[in-house]
C-alpha cells in the first residue's frame, strides 16, 4: 500500500525541526560564550543539573511516567564515580557458605571512566528499580520508585565506603585520557559541555526516533498501544533504564566538578529538586528542563546572600509557575510563538 | 553556518584568556561568613555568626592599623556541593580571604579542601568534626571552638568524676552517632565509669518512649544522648515526659547547645548537662559582649559558636596587621599559631601545629525553673576542663601535619 503523505503534517514537522535547530544553536552560542561572563564551577553545576532534568523528563514528559526516585540515580551514581576516580578498588560481598569479599585491586581510575562507571551501575539500578516500578501506574508508580530510592539513602547513610555524612571529599580531577589536566576550571567546562550536548543529543535521538513514537503513544493512551501490539512493559523499562542512566551520567560528572559525593545527591529533596526544575522549564519540552536547572541553579548560587529568603522565594516561583504558566517557561514560549521546542 | 563557527572560535578563544591571571592582595580584607542561614544550625550560628564577625572587626578597628576590611556572607543550606561552590567563587571571583564559621561537619570537610587547594584561611567555629584536625588536617585551616573529641571527652570525664558512673546510650545509627558514642564510652570507662547498655536508634525517629523505657529500667545514673539536632530535641522533650530526671537520672547532651535549650524551655530541659566552651554568664567580659550582642540578632545571647567567630576574626585580623599581608594563607595560618591567642571572651590560649585551637571547656547543667532568674539564664557550672585535658592529645589525632 502507498504511504499516504499529509503535506500540512509535514510542513509542521519541518518548521519544528527548523525551530528547534534555531533554538539549539542560541543555546550553543550561550554555552560556549558563558565562562567570559559567568563563573565556570557554577555554570558546570547548572549543566550536570541540566542533563539531569533531561533525563527525567525524557520519563515524565515522554513515557509519562513520574519518577520521585531519581536521586537515587543521580546520587549513586556519584558515589561510584567519586570512589572510582578516588581509589578504585571495589569490594563486593558474595555468597559463598557465609558472607565473602571479593576485591577487585584497580588503581584510581581516570575521570572519564569514573564517570562510565557511574553511569554504569545507574543503568543497573535503573533496570532493578524499573523491573519493580512499572508494574504498577500513577500514584503506585511514583511510590515504588521512592521507596526504593529512601531504602538506597538509608544505605547510603550506613555503607562505609560513602562516609556517611561527610560523603566522599577530595576527589581528584585527574586527567582526561590521561592527557588533558581537568584541574584547570575552563577545560573541565568545556569537557562537561561536550559531554551535557552529547547527551542532550541522544536524548532528541531517542524522543524522535520511531521508538520515541511508541513511548509518546504509551503516554497518551497505554491500553491502545498495547491493542496495537506493542509491548509497552518492555518501552516502559526501556525509556526508565535510559533515564536512570542518563540521570547517573549526570551525577557522575558533578561528583568530578565538585571532587565531592554525598548525603545530598541521594536525598529525597533532590528527586522533587528535579521535578521543580524540569515543571519550571517546561514539561515534554526538548529545552525547557535545561533553563529549568538553569533557573532554579542561578537562584540556589546568586540567592545564597538572601540566607532564609531562598526558600521562600523558590516557593513563591513555584506557585506562581504553577498558577501562571502551567507549561512552562519554554512549555509557553512554544506555545506563543506556535513551534515545537 | 560559518559565521557561526567563527563566532564560536572567538568565544572559546576569549574563555581561555579570560579565566587566568588573579591577584589575591588587593589591599583589602575580606572575611567570608558561610553559616546555615535558613535551617537547623540558624539560630546557633547564622546570622549571629555575621554579627560576632561585625563585632570583633569593630573591636579590631582596622583602619587605624592601616588595614580595610569587609565582611560578605552567605548560607551554605547544609549541602557540602552548595557550600563548596560558594567558597569556590568566593575566592576566584569575589577575592575573599578567609571563610569563617561553617557549621555541619560534612560542608566544613568540603570547604576544608577547597580552602587548601586555593591556598586560602579557613577559621571553623560550628563545625563539629575532630577529623578537621585529625586526618584531615590542613595547614590552612584552624578549628577553633570545639570538637566532637572535646564534647564527649568533657562530658564523659567530668560526669563520671562527679558520681556520674553508669552509663545508657541512646545512638542516633549512623556514623555520626556511632562516633559520638565510641569516644564518650572509652573516656567513660577509662574513668572508672561502667557503659549498662546502649541502643541503637534509626535516624529520625520520632517516637523515643521504648528506648527511653529500656534507658529508665537500666537503672544507669547517666543517659548519654548521641544524636543531634531533631532526634536530640525530640528524645530530651520525650525523656520529661517519662519523667527521666525527675526519677533521678540524668540526662547528658553530647551535642547540644544554648540556643537548643533555649527552644526546649527549662521546664523540659532541666538537669540536662552538656559541655560548651563558651557562656555568655561567665564573667564581666562575656557578659559585657552579651549585652552588645543581643540587640544585634533578635535579642538572642550569643552561642559558643557565635562567640567563637568573634574570638577567630579577631586572631586572624592580628596576624593579619603583624604580617601586612593576606595573600598566603599558610603563611597567616602558620602566624596564627606562632601567636599566642588573647581575647576577652576566650581568654588566652594557643593554637596547636595540627590547627586545634586550646582552651578551657566548661560542664555545664540546665538550672531548674526556679533556679533561673530570667530569659537565657540557664546554666550552672558543674565543672571547669583545663586546656590541657580539654582537647585530644596531639600524637593521637594522626594529623600528617604533625608526623611528617
Amino acid at each position: 500500500m502507498e504511504r499516504v503523505v499529509d503535506p500540512l503534517e509535514t510542513a509542521a514537522r519541518t518548521r519544528g525541526v527548523r525551530s528547534e535547530a534555531i533554538a539549539f544553536v542560541a543555546m550553543l552560542v550561550l554555552l560556549v560564550l558563558a565562562p567570559t561572563v559567568a563563573y565556570p564551577v557554577f555554570l558546570m553545576k547548572a549543566l550536570c543539573f541540566a542533563l539531569f532534568a533531561c533525563a527525567f523528563n525524557l520519563l515524565i514528559g515522554y513515557v509519562g511516567l513520574l519518577s520521585f526516585g531519581h536521586a537515587l540515580y543521580f546520587g549513586w551514581a556519584g558515589y561510584v564515580s567519586a570512589h572510582l576516580a578516588k581509589i578504585g578498588k571495589l569490594t563486593l560481598p558474595y555468597w559463598g557458605g557465609g558472607w565473602h569479599w571479593f576485591v577487585i585491586p584497580l588503581p584510581p581510575l581516570s575521570p572519564e571512566l569514573a564517570v562510565l562507571g557511574g553511569t554504569v551501575t545507574a543503568a543497573v539500578l535503573g533496570l532493578i528499580a524499573g523491573a519493580l516500578a512499572i508494574r504498577r501506574q500513577g500514584i503506585y508508580f511514583a511510590m515504588i520508585t521512592l521507596a526504593l530510592a529512601q531504602m538506597m539513602f538509608f544505605f547510603a547513610v550506613q555503607a562505609p565506603f560513602t562516609g556517611g555524612e561527610d560523603g566522599i571529599q577530595a576527589v581528584p580531577r585527574g586527567h582526561l585520557f590521561g592527557l588533558i589536566d581537568l584541574s584547570n576550571q575552563t577545560t573541565l567546562y568545556y569537557v562537561v559541555l561536550v559531554l551535557f550536548l552529547a547527551c542532550f543529543l541522544l536524548i532528541y535521538r531517542i524522543i524522535h526516533s520511531p521508538f520515541g513514537e511508541v513511548l509518546k503513544a504509551i503516554r497518551e493512551n497505554e491500553p491502545r498501544a498495547i491493542s496495537l501490539g506493542y509491548k509497552t512493559d518492555r518501552y516502559k523499562l526501556m525509556a526508565f533504564v535510559l533515564s536512570a542512566a542518563l540521570a547517573g551520567a549526570a551525577g557522575a560528572t558533578k561528583a568530578i566538578v565538585f571532587q565531592l559525593a554525598s548525603l545530598t545527591d541521594v536525598h529525597w529533596t533532590m528527586s522533587g529538586e528535579v521535578v521543580l526544575m524540569t515543571l519550571v522549564g517546561g514539561l515534554g519540552t526538548v529545552f525547557g528542563p535545561v533553563l529549568g536547572a538553569f533557573v532554579i541553579v542561578s537562584m540556589e548560587n546568586y540567592l545564597a546572600e538572601f540566607g532564609q529568603w531562598i526558600t521562600v522565594i523558590q516557593g513563591v516561583i513555584f506557585v506562581a509557575c504553577v498558577l501562571l504558566f502551567r507549561r512552562g517557561i519554554i512549555g509557553e514560549i512554544a506555545n506563543a510563538l506556535r513551534v515545537r521546542l | 553556518m560559518k559565521m557561526l563557527r567563527y563566532v564560536a572560535l572567538l568565544a572559546a578563544a576569549l574563555a581561555a584568556g579570560a579565566a587566568q591571571a588573579q591577584d589575591k592582595s588587593d589591599g583589602v580584607v575580606k572575611i567570608g561568613v558561610l553559616s546555615d542561614m535558613s535551617s537547623l544550625y540558624a539560630d546557633l550560628a547564622g546570622q549571629g555568626s555575621v554579627a560576632a564577625a561585625r563585632m570583633a572587626v569593630e573591636d579590631f578597628k582596622p583602619a587605624e592599623k592601616g588595614l580595610k576590611v569587609e565582611i560578605v556572607s552567605a548560607d551554605h543550606q547544609n549541602k557540602p556541593d552548595v557550600g563548596s561552590n560558594i567558597v569556590r567563587q568566593w575566592i576566584d571571583v569575589d577575592k575573599v580571604d578567609v571563610i569563617v564559621d561553617v557549621p555541619t561537619s560534612s560542608v566544613a570537610l568540603a570547604v576544608n579542601e577547597v580552602v587548601r587547594e586555593k591556598n586560602s584561611v579557613f577559621l571553623v567555629s560550628g563545625a563539629a568534626a575532630s577529623d578537621l584536625t585529625g586526618p584531615k588536617c590542613s595547614p590552612n585551616t584552624v578549628h577553633w571552638t570545639y570538637d566532637t573529641w572535646a564534647l564527649a571527652n568533657g562530658t564523659g570525664k567530668a560526669l563520671v568524676k562527679t558520681g556520674g558512673d553508669s552509663w545508657f546510650f541512646i545512638t542516633a545509627d549512623y556514623a555520626f552517632g556511632h562516633a559520638l558514642e565510641r569516644d564518650t564510652a572509652a573516656v567513660v570507662e577509662a574513668n572508672g565509669g561502667k557503659v549498662l547498655s546502649k541502643v541503637r536508634v534509626p535516624l529520625n525517629t520520632s517516637d523515643f518512649s521504648s528506648y527511653l523505657l529500656q534507658a529508665q529500667q537500666s537503672k544507669a545514673k547517666i543517659i548519654g544522648l548521641a544524636n543531634a539536632g531533631g532526634d536530640t530535641i525530640n528524645s530530651i522533650k520525650q525523656a520529661a515526659e517519662f519523667g527521666i530526671v525527675a526519677g533521678g537520672q540524668n540526662l547528658a547532651g553530647l551535642l547540644v547547645f544554648i540556643t537548643d535549650v533555649h527552644a526546649l524551655g527549662l521546664q523540659t530541659a532541666q538537669g540536662l548537662i552538656m559541655t560548651e566552651a563558651f557562656y555568655w554568664d561567665q564573667n564581666d567580659a562575656s557578659r559585657a559582649f552579651a549585652k552588645r550582642f543581643a540587640p544585634l540578632y533578635k535579642g538572642n545571647m550569643p552561642t559558643m559558636v557565635q562567640a567563637g567567630v568573634y574570638s577567630a576574626v579577631t586572631h586572624y585580623l592580628k596576624a593579619v596587621a603583624a604580617l601586612k599581608d593576606d595573600s598566603d594563607g599558610k603563611a597567616v595560618v602558620a602566624k596564627m599559631k606562632e601567636m599566642p591567642t588573647d581575647d576577652p571572651l576566650f581568654g588566652k590560649g594557643t593554637i596547636r601545629a595540627d590547627g586545634r585551637k586550646i582552651h578551657d571547656m566548661y560542664l555545664f547543667e540546665v538550672k531548674k525553673p526556679s533556679e533561673s532568674k530570667g530569659p537565657w539564664d540557664y546554666y550552672k557550672l558543674r565543672a571547669t576542663i583545663p586546656a590541657a585535658e580539654a582537647f585530644r592529645p596531639l600524637k593521637d589525632g594522626n594529623c600528617p601535619l604533625v608526623s611528617g
